[in-house]
């Protein structure tokens, strides 16, 4: 609390706490919701993180008026670089946008919650438990949530695969579907080059209990992003079979592949 | 007793929740208060019982009160008794009670069971609603009474439907008078918390839990609800908010603080219900809102500044 308020004076900006009172994002009285975001917290973070953003990775997004303001949205984007550097990236991204800005929240893998200090700082930024019942919870009160269907599939995977979609699983279209949410796809670009990895260590993360370990260096490097966000994609609850939920995410992937490709065409280096 | 009005059994009867119920219902309904601990005089036209729910005389109340209503607020908490005196009262005894209550044709049953069912796991969603499994048991031996109480309230619930059994879900019942962990928590000017963990919360003031379960009472639509507000704290910040000072225990690797915990012997802080400070067990309270258009009137803030105000005015020698 008095910390909080105490860095809220020094670090937040008049500007900036005027554009996060514009964020549409219902929380309890004392500024959390059930997930654990927390505004506070949020605030001092996003206020750092625009710096990150703006000079550290030169942040380009476009299509971002595609977001809808309000209503239940799952945002679709491919996973890469090791750290949930993009899904942070694209969270502050729909957060900062001048109209109607939103919290989107991403989803993290289930062991975060196990470690001390980091689980919970996680949940005060928006971060939540990648499970189904949460992102069901969410949609249905009407959030925006970010989804990476390929999972660690696609933050773990190395240097050589850059871009290579991998395996998309199905259970963000079911979700849609069930929760008449907006799908929006998102084509990220420079995050596979922030941390290039060669090599997974995988013994050693089978003993520490991760899901990889990369041979990597140890910095993080400014690598452009692009983020292209795509138009709207909706899909009914028709009680589809799962060929045809499959065709659905062949559908989403395709395009996403597409925004991917415009992005790494927009670039003109890779920093 | 007044044979116009309503005879209700309220169990837990030393309780101060059993109290606030008894306080807003003695006016319309003549009320026998029981408890399993302890006797206590409550006024003298309410008739006040210590029995055992697994004695024979217990049986005699229903034969001599016609009751048409049971309020089983007698649960006993996980902090108090021994496991096996816990169980033969919080599970045989509720089974005796159920059956006299099916026995004497009692028209309706409140229970009042808690969130801890749930069980605190790291991969627990948030909002849980009723329908989610009790994996409270798969944790420790000291919660399982909590869970067969309440799977023995549901058994009965689609057993006997006449007797109209409505199980409440309670969040962490605080306020003045209540002795569970949490409000001693509270209360207290150290409160030890795990570092680095920081669980949301949901708190319900004694007078809007009183409040719920008299409505629930009173509107007869039997099922199973969760009762908490529509407001979440992390604990830390609920022991700030309360004029606490923080006691940081290492929680890792999770050995450690249970550990530290017996050889301290803090008993405020259980090492069965350690979980519940490390991981979220956040409850989905809408469907009992909304069924039984209900809104809290305490806020979190009103909560932690009256533990905040008990400590100023302890310090001053005033409490």
């Amino acid at each position: 609390m008095g910390i909080k308020s105490y860095l809220t004076r020094k670090l937040v900006s008049p500007e900036f706490e005027a554009h996060m009172s514009k964020v549409n994002k219902p929380v309890g009285t004392l500024g959390y919701d059930p997930w654990g975001y927390n505004t506070e917290t949020s605030k001092i973070v996003m206020s750092l993180f625009q710096h990150v953003y703006n000079t550290y990775f030169r942040v380009q997004a476009t299509g971002l008026e595609n977001i809808p303001a309000e209503g239940p949205v799952l945002i679709i984007g491919n996973h890469s670089g090791q750290l949930p550097i993009d899904g942070m990236l694209v969270a502050y991204s729909i957060a900062s946008r001048q109209e109607k800005p939103r919290m989107p929240r991403a989803m993290i893998e289930r062991f975060f919650p196990t470690v001390p200090l980091l689980g919970n700082f996680l949940n005060q930024l928006g971060a939540v438990l990648g499970d189904p019942v949460n992102c069901s919870k969410m949609l249905k009160n009407g959030e925006a949530v970010i989804v990476f269907p390929e999972g660690i599939r696609g933050s773990g995977k190395l240097y050589k695969d850059r871009y290579q979609l991998q395996r998309f699983g199905n259970g963000f279209l079911h979700l849609a579907m069930q929760n008449n949410a907006t799908i929006i796809p998102v084509g990220i670009v420079g995050c596979e080059e922030t941390i290039p990895a060669i090599a997974n260590i995988k013994p050693l993360a089978k003993m520490l209990g991760v899901p990889y370990v990369p041979v990597a260096l140890p910095v993080i490097f400014p690598a452009k992003v692009h983020l292209n966000f795509g138009k709207p994609m909706t899909y009914p609850n028709d009680n589809a079979t799962e060929d045809e939920v499959t065709g659905r995410v062949e559908e989403v992937k395709t395009v996403i592949r597409e925004l991917i490709d415009k992005g790494l065409q927009e670039r003109k280096g890779i920093f | 007793m007044d044979k116009t009005k309503p005879t209700i059994m309220i169990t837990g009867a030393a309780g101060a929740l059993a109290q606030q119920v008894i306080q807003r219902l003695r006016e319309n309904a003549n009320i026998v208060a029981v408890d399993f601990r302890e006797q206590v005089y409550l006024g003298d036209e309410i008739p006040s019982y210590c029995i055992d729910f697994n004695k024979r005389g217990f049986e005699d109340l229903f034969r001599k009160y016609n009751f048409t209503g049971v309020i089983h607020l007698g649960r006993i908490m996980s902090s108090q008794e021994t496991r096996m005196r816990r169980y033969n009262a919080n599970v045989l005894g509720a089974q005796k009670l159920f059956e006299f209550c099916h026995k004497y044709e009692v028209k309706q049953v409140l229970v009042l069971s808690t969130y801890h069912v749930y069980g605190a796991m790291p991969y627990n969603p948030a909002l849980i609603d009723e329908q989610a499994p009790l994996k409270a048991a798969e944790l420790t031996m000291d919660l399982i009474d909590s869970v067969e109480l309440e799977n023995l309230s549901t058994i009965y619930l689609w057993k006997y439907p006449d007797l109209n059994i409505t199980i409440l879900r309670a969040c962490n019942i605080v306020g003045p008078e209540v002795r569970n962990t949490i409000s001693k928590i509270l209360g207290s000017e150290y409160a030890p918390t795990l570092l680095g963990f920081s669980p949301i919360m949901q708190f319900i003031h004694i007078d809007d839990m009183a409040d719920a379960i008299v409505l629930a009472f009173q509107t007869i639509k039997p099922g199973i609800y969760n009762v908490a507000p529509d407001d979440w704290v992390s604990y830390q910040d609920a022991l700030l908010r309360s004029g606490c000072k923080r006691v940081q225990i290492p929680s890792i690797p999770p050995v450690l603080p249970k550990m530290i915990i017996k050889t301290f012997n803090l008993k405020k802080f259980p090492t069965y219900l350690v979980n519940y400070f490390k991981y979220p067990v956040v409850i989905d309270g809408r469907l009992f809102n909304k069924t039984y258009n209900f809104r809290p009137q305490k806020s979190l803030s009103d909560i932690f500044n009256y533990y905040k105000e008990r400590k100023l005015m302890q310090g001053k020698g005033e409490y």
